[in-house]
């Protein structure tokens, strides 16, 4: 059985690589599907495989900047991805990573801050939690009224107050189908932006959200845009993470395969998914790991990691379910038609 | 639809117990090692000799290990990009148009 354990030059072990694969491929499906980097979920799988938690975050990062690109690829083919909303974003995002590292290095000159991270991190997640459920809850209640669009029924539309803001320039995003003034993306990817540098997270969990219900993205474009992001300032962390001598290339390279064919599958479902069907998905995935670093702060350490590897694995199932239901679908309608 | 409850409620507890059985028999992650051993990477193909130059490169010259990293990660996913896009181009199904229009 020793072929199933691969050495890793750097960390100078060996590692059961299927295992790497199944991460990388979980990650692959979830990230492709709702839109984020995933590092909240790939370091329980790393610990539980006996890789050095030293690695673990940069080995992430530099995945996931592969992983994006594959996601990317496939969600630009969709039409998914706007990339004038993208590179807008990516400028005040690195600005508001960086303002909220330094943030953190400030408090922590101050005393322990690491609880104090953790709870807001805490509080930021039942916030966006209720937030997507309640948005959920609104939308079917319009529905239910009869009070419905042209793209269906909305529960939360913050986004047409914020678009009432005329500051130059204006720009049009084609992709997302707007036209708003080019500092509200920039505002608001910068304040996400800094969250996400104070809490030490790529930022998708708050970034996905942000775009939906505060910059006006449809679901899809807000899930391919946000790759994109993603997949720019992943790349940027495996750089700086290299530099400190964090990051174990081989795994990279084996997790990378797995994600690319979970990317495929989490992204080609969100074809058939409804932008509601995500929301909630996402919605639940950010309570589990609410839960889970509650666990953490009360060192119940094994019991969030199983709930989150739990979650991966259901979630998982849910999207491939997805996947392959709408296309086994669509592939008989083809052929229905061709008959 | 009592099977389908079945299924559901099957697949959330092994959900649940998979992961805690794995964590169980896994073993505590293991201390951060500073510099990469070269000593075992001495036989071996090319893929021994590409491990062997990277753990020089981090142990001899961390800049030039980021950039391969960095570099390397980039052209690894846009090549397996490509190649997912070409393999799942063959499954049939249209990957370039979604019917549901909503929000």
């Amino acid at each position: 059985m020793d072929w199933l354990f691969m050495y890793m030059p750097i960390a100078g072990i060996k590692i059961f690589w299927p295992g790497l694969v199944l991460i990388g491929f979980a990650v692959g499906t979830i990230g492709g599907f709702f839109g984020m980097g995933g590092a909240w979920m790939v370091t329980p799988g790393l610990n539980i495989l006996g890789f050095p938690m030293a690695f673990a975050i940069g080995t992430d990062m530099a995945h996931i900047a592969g992983k994006s690109m594959v996601s990317t690829m496939r969600h630009s083919k969709f039409g998914n991805v706007d990339y004038k909303l993208g590179l807008i974003m990516v400028v005040g995002t690195m600005a508001g990573i960086e303002i909220g590292a330094q943030l953190v290095m400030y408090l922590e000159k101050l005393g322990n801050v690491g609880t104090v991270v953790r709870w807001v991190y805490v509080v930021l997640l039942a916030l966006i939690a209720t937030l997507v459920f309640y948005d959920y809850y609104k939308a079917t209640q319009k529905k239910k009224a009869g009070d419905v669009g042209e793209h269906g029924a909305e529960g939360i539309t913050w986004y047409k107050t914020l678009h009432k803001i005329k500051i130059p320039p204006m720009v049009h995003f084609k992709a997302a189908g707007f036209t708003c003034s080019a500092w509200l993306p920039m505002f608001i990817s910068f304040i996400t932006g800094i969250l996400a540098g104070f809490l030490g997270i790529g930022g998708g969990l708050i970034r996905m959200p942000s775009l939906v219900y505060l910059i006006g993205c449809p679901t899809h474009i807000a899930v391919g845009t946000d790759l994109f992001e993603v997949m720019i300032s992943g790349l940027y962390g495996a750089f700086t993470y290299s530099l400190k001598g964090r990051i174990e290339i081989v795994a990279v390279f084996v997790m990378l395969t797995g994600a690319a064919i979970g990317a495929q599958i989490g992204t080609v479902a969100t074809k058939y998914a409804k932008g509601y069907g995500i929301r909630i998905a996402f919605g639940i995935a950010v309570l589990c790991c609410m839960v889970s670093i509650i666990l953490k702060e009360f060192k119940y350490g094994n019991a969030a990691a199983v709930l989150i590897l739990g979650t991966i694995g259901i979630i998982c199932a849910y999207i491939v379910k997805i996947m392959v239901e709408g296309a086994i679908h669509e592939l008989k309608e083809k052929k229905a038609a061709q008959a | 639809m009592k099977r389908l409850k079945v299924w559901i409620i099957a697949g959330v507890i092994l959900g649940f117990i998979l992961p805690g059985v794995a964590l169980a028999g896994g073993d505590k992650a293991s201390e951060l090692i500073v510099v990469a051993d070269t000593r075992v990477l001495t036989e071996g193909g090319y893929y021994t000799q590409f491990m062997h130059y990277m753990a020089d490169a981090y142990n001899a010259n961390i800049l030039v290990f980021a950039i391969w990293c960095t570099v390397l990660t980039a052209i690894y996913g846009a090549f397996l990009g490509f190649l997912m896009d070409f393999i799942m181009a063959r499954t049939g199904l249209d990957l370039k148009s979604r019917k549901i229009l909503e929000h």
